[in-house]
């Protein structure tokens, strides 16, 4: 059950205030962006505690504004961190700053990227800039996610990803992995919790491609997803079978694998492997891999179940983000959405 | 379309309400909203107007409901000093029940006149209230008003209630006494309030064609000397005449944004309550009215998205009127972009989107970003940009002699095919990358080709015949001699279109035509020695 606020504000971003995993506490408070406002604002929000569960459905407890700041333009990427610091004008043209469209933390480094297609790397314990990775993409980089605590993965306008080690000097990618087909581009990414070498991205045509990053130029699964420009994806955290997705479409979507944990599955080999029913096969040591329920391609398709997670379609669901059996998105509708009690 | 119009007030109050701190206004149009809901559209006959109308007032009218609640918390109920206005306010609104429940109250306190409260709360709970959904006519319920209006009408002719004012003049109410209604205008405080109350004490079973005779004169009674009709009077009397035309014209010059006379004129129409007028440039009033509203909207920095809903629901005007508009929206940043990109792609608005792919290639232009200059001009699918990208490129190549964005170019895929000269650029590239793998013979055959094929623009012909005189001096024949033909073919047609002053160029293309002599004569060799 979704509840929706009316915030006066479209939502261009929204992030949870991660919990300490130890605690089993839900996630309570969580941060928006505004966007296309003439002021527009971060704003931190609290949905109460959640110690008195006698009442239906986790109705109790709009979200209240804790506090709120401004912020100079469009809201376009959030992260959150324990320190507060503000670097201006890191992303530039040579005539005008240029908006910067991502940004990635992995403690206490930062990582942002934007439309002038520079990297740049800041620390959150030093005033300037650390490094800055000029004309690392010809094309808008519009999302980055960390792989390993020394390289990043970018996505661009014209389809690509691009692994970058941060150890190197170089200004040059890694690795550059593509679609073979048009270059639809992408804007957003996410990495398995888990497996580092499994990523999800979404883009212009609402696709939904999973990418494994060890094995060349091909995304390993392709699935239609939206109808309209998929703004965001998400792994669940601590439940990686459970994925998430948003579009201009005005939809969100939970995907869910089915579990392989009780019983590992093996992929053998290639892109139609036909999937070992459930009571088959026990786990017979422990050379074997366990593949990832992702990385299966259309074959196992029918074990791939998607949920629309917003009653009906509204404008274009901007954001989302999943913690625990939490899950909160904003939309263009001017709305929040908070759902507490997320199937996971 | 309701959740459109809740979702549309909320955008509103949040917008306008800081520019124009009247809540006033807002409390104006909810009035106005629910009398023509009432009026117009639920459309009551006689005997259920009444009920209606009585609805309206309670809920407009909440300050009864707050005074109540002070007077009750309060130690002593009976004794608070608003307690008989409470009482007489909810006579008024015919919140009968209540009112006894307050009167009980004050009946404890007065043991010596128990009696006349007993028969002012049975007068108060025989009254009757026209049920719609019951089996009596109305013809029935008039009847049994007429028999207790008579009996309240006794009671207070026999001077019953004289010992107590209080009850007198609740008496005096019931029986319609308009003095009396006139005496209560701070409870009242409103004019439409006196009218609904006047009705439901003497004409419960009024006709909508008769409404506005009373509220006429309830009007003229209510206002005296000092106070003055106000736009709002005006409104409502026009909306209780039931002249739709003269509401939405009204409404249209007092209230200075077009957000309510938009939703309701449109709302009529859904309801086939308006015919339809020819307005000068042929369109009808709900069309003009919501183009009106939805072309504000757009000039507002955020609000432009739900605008473009509203010309979706017009019918005859409202799509050239978003292609006009849509161009306007200012593109701070590349998402913006893509949204308004998106609502263009869905109405098949194939200029936009051209034209705002441009807009957007050519800023990116500017501030070198080719690679997003040419993502844009994909997407717009216009082949003469991605040709000026590709010349760019090039120019690039021949002034700094390597290829900038090789990320790009080297990913070209299927976009390549866009534009001619894209295309050249790919094949162009792919030309160096053989001969940096020292793959000669492919790489000769495809710098051939691209002349032959006619892919490579002509000014870029000198530049391609440079790079194969390496190719033309390796010891190992590379070039074959029907090849090295169409070389020399190629070589000569370049140089008689040529400006034959140039010496460099002279100097070059006898050093050409020298190597590829010298090949000409190695391949012929070469072809016709017989492998022993």
């Amino acid at each position: 059950m979704e509840s929706a606020k009316y915030v006066s504000q479209k939502i261009s971003k929204t992030r949870w205030r991660p919990v300490s995993y130890s605690s089993l506490q839900q996630p309570d408070i969580f941060v928006t962006g505004s966007w296309d406002n003439e002021e527009n604002k971060v704003s931190v929000w609290s949905i109460g505690n959640l110690g008195s569960s006698g009442l239906e459905d986790g109705f109790e407890g709009d979200p209240q504004l804790i506090c709120e700041q401004k912020h100079d333009g469009d809201v376009l990427d959030l992260q959150t961190m324990s320190i507060c610091k503000h670097w201006a004008r890191a992303h530039r043209y040579p005539s005008d700053n240029a908006p910067s469209t991502g940004v990635a933390c992995n403690s206490p480094e930062i990582v942002t990227v934007g439309e002038d297609g520079r990297i740049i790397v800041f620390r959150a314990d030093q005033e300037g800039v650390v490094r800055v990775i000029e004309n690392a993409d010809s094309s808008t980089l519009h999302a980055v996610t960390y792989l390993r605590t020394t390289e990043v993965l970018t996505v661009n306008s014209i389809g690509q990803l691009k692994l970058w080690d941060l150890r190197q000097q170089s200004n040059s990618p890694s690795q550059i992995l593509s679609l073979s087909r048009d270059r639809v581009p992408l804007y957003c990414v996410d990495r398995h919790p888990n497996q580092q070498h499994i990523v999800a991205t979404g883009g212009q045509d609402g696709m939904l491609c999973v990418w494994d990053v060890r094995q060349g130029n091909m995304p390993f699964s392709l699935m239609e997803a939206h109808s309209a420009e998929m703004w965001e994806v998400h792994f669940h955290p601590t439940n990686p079978d459970h994925l998430f997705t948003c579009s201009e479409d005005g939809s969100l979507l939970h995907w869910e694998t089915s579990s392989p944990s009780e019983m590992p599955s093996f992929l053998q080999g290639g892109r139609n492997s036909n999937m070992t029913s459930r009571s088959a096969m026990a786990p017979a040591g422990g050379n074997q891999s366990i593949i990832s329920a992702w990385l299966h391609g259309d074959s196992s398709k029918s074990r791939l179940e998607t949920t629309h997670m917003l009653p009906s379609q509204t404008l274009s669901v901007n954001s989302l983000d999943v913690l625990g059996q939490c899950l909160v998105c904003g939309t263009d509708g001017e709305a929040i959405f908070v759902n507490r009690q997320v199937p996971v | 379309m309701e959740s459109v119009y809740i979702f549309d007030f909320i955008c509103l109050t949040s917008a306008f309400l800081p520019f124009f701190s009247q809540v006033s206004i807002l409390l104006a149009i909810e009035l106005i909203w629910n009398l023509c809901e009432v009026l117009f559209i639920d459309a009551a006959p006689a005997g259920s107007l009444l009920l209606h109308l009585l609805d309206w007032v309670r809920l407009h009218k909440a300050d009864v409901d707050e005074k109540a609640k002070d007077v009750l918390q309060s130690d002593s109920p009976a004794e608070h000093h608003n307690y008989w206005d409470v009482v007489v306010s909810y006579v008024l609104q015919g919140r009968l029940e209540e009112a006894r429940q307050m009167l009980v109250k004050q009946a404890t306190l007065q043991p010596a006149s128990r009696n006349m409260y007993k028969l002012m709360d049975s007068l108060l709970s025989k009254m009757p209230f026209y049920n719609p959904g019951g089996t009596q006519t109305l013809t029935e319920f008039d009847v049994k008003w007429r028999n207790w209006h008579e009996e309240v009408d006794r009671y207070l002719k026999d001077n019953t209630f004289a010992s107590n004012r209080h009850l007198e003049l609740i008496c005096k109410i019931l029986v319609g006494d308009e003095d009396t209604l006139l005496e209560q205008k701070e409870l009242l405080s409103t004019w439409y309030h006196f009218l609904v109350t006047r009705l439901l004490y003497s004409h419960p079973t009024v006709k909508p064609t008769d409404l506005h005779y009373y509220a006429q004169s309830c009007l003229t009674m209510f206002l005296d000397s000092r106070s003055v009709q106000e736009p709002l009077d005006s409104i409502l009397l026009a909306a209780f005449e039931f002249d739709i035309y003269l509401v939405i014209k009204d409404c249209s010059i007092v209230l200075n944004n077009w957000w309510f006379v938009a939703h309701l004129t449109d709302l009529l129409d859904h309801c086939k309550l308006l015919q339809s007028h020819n307005l000068n440039f042929g369109s009808n009033m709900r069309e003009f009215l919501l183009l009106e509203y939805a072309s504000g909207l757009f000039t507002h920095h955020s609000l432009w998205q739900c605008a473009v809903d509203y010309f979706d629901h017009c019918p005859e005007l409202g799509r050239a009127c978003l292609e006009l508009q849509i161009e306007r929206v200012p593109l701070d940043t590349e998402r913006k972009a893509l949204k308004v990109l998106r609502i263009c792609e869905e109405r098949q608005m194939s200029e936009q989107v051209r034209s705002i792919c441009k807009i957007m290639a050519m800023r990116a232009l500017r501030n070198n970003r080719l690679g997003s200059a040419l993502s844009w001009s994909i997407r717009a699918k216009d082949a003469a940009f991605a040709t000026l990208i590709s010349e760019r490129f090039l120019q690039d190549y021949c002034a700094k002699g390597t290829f900038s964005d090789l990320d790009l170019i080297d990913n070209l895929g299927p976009a390549m095919l866009l534009s001619d000269r894209l295309t050249f650029l790919g094949k162009y590239r792919e030309f160096h990358k053989l001969y940096g793998e020292k793959r000669f013979k492919e790489a000769a055959k495809l710098l051939l080709s691209l002349m032959t094929a006619k892919i490579a623009p002509r000014s870029f012909w000198m530049t391609l015949l440079t790079d194969a005189l390496p190719l033309l001096e390796q010891k190992e024949v590379i070039f074959s001699a029907d090849q090295t033909y169409e070389l020399m073919y190629c070589l000569e047609e370049l140089t008689s279109s040529l400006d034959t002053e140039e010496d460099v160029e002279q100097t070059k293309v006898e050093l050409l035509r020298l190597s590829l002599a010298r090949n000409l004569a190695m391949a012929i060799v070469k072809e016709g020695t017989v492998e022993t």
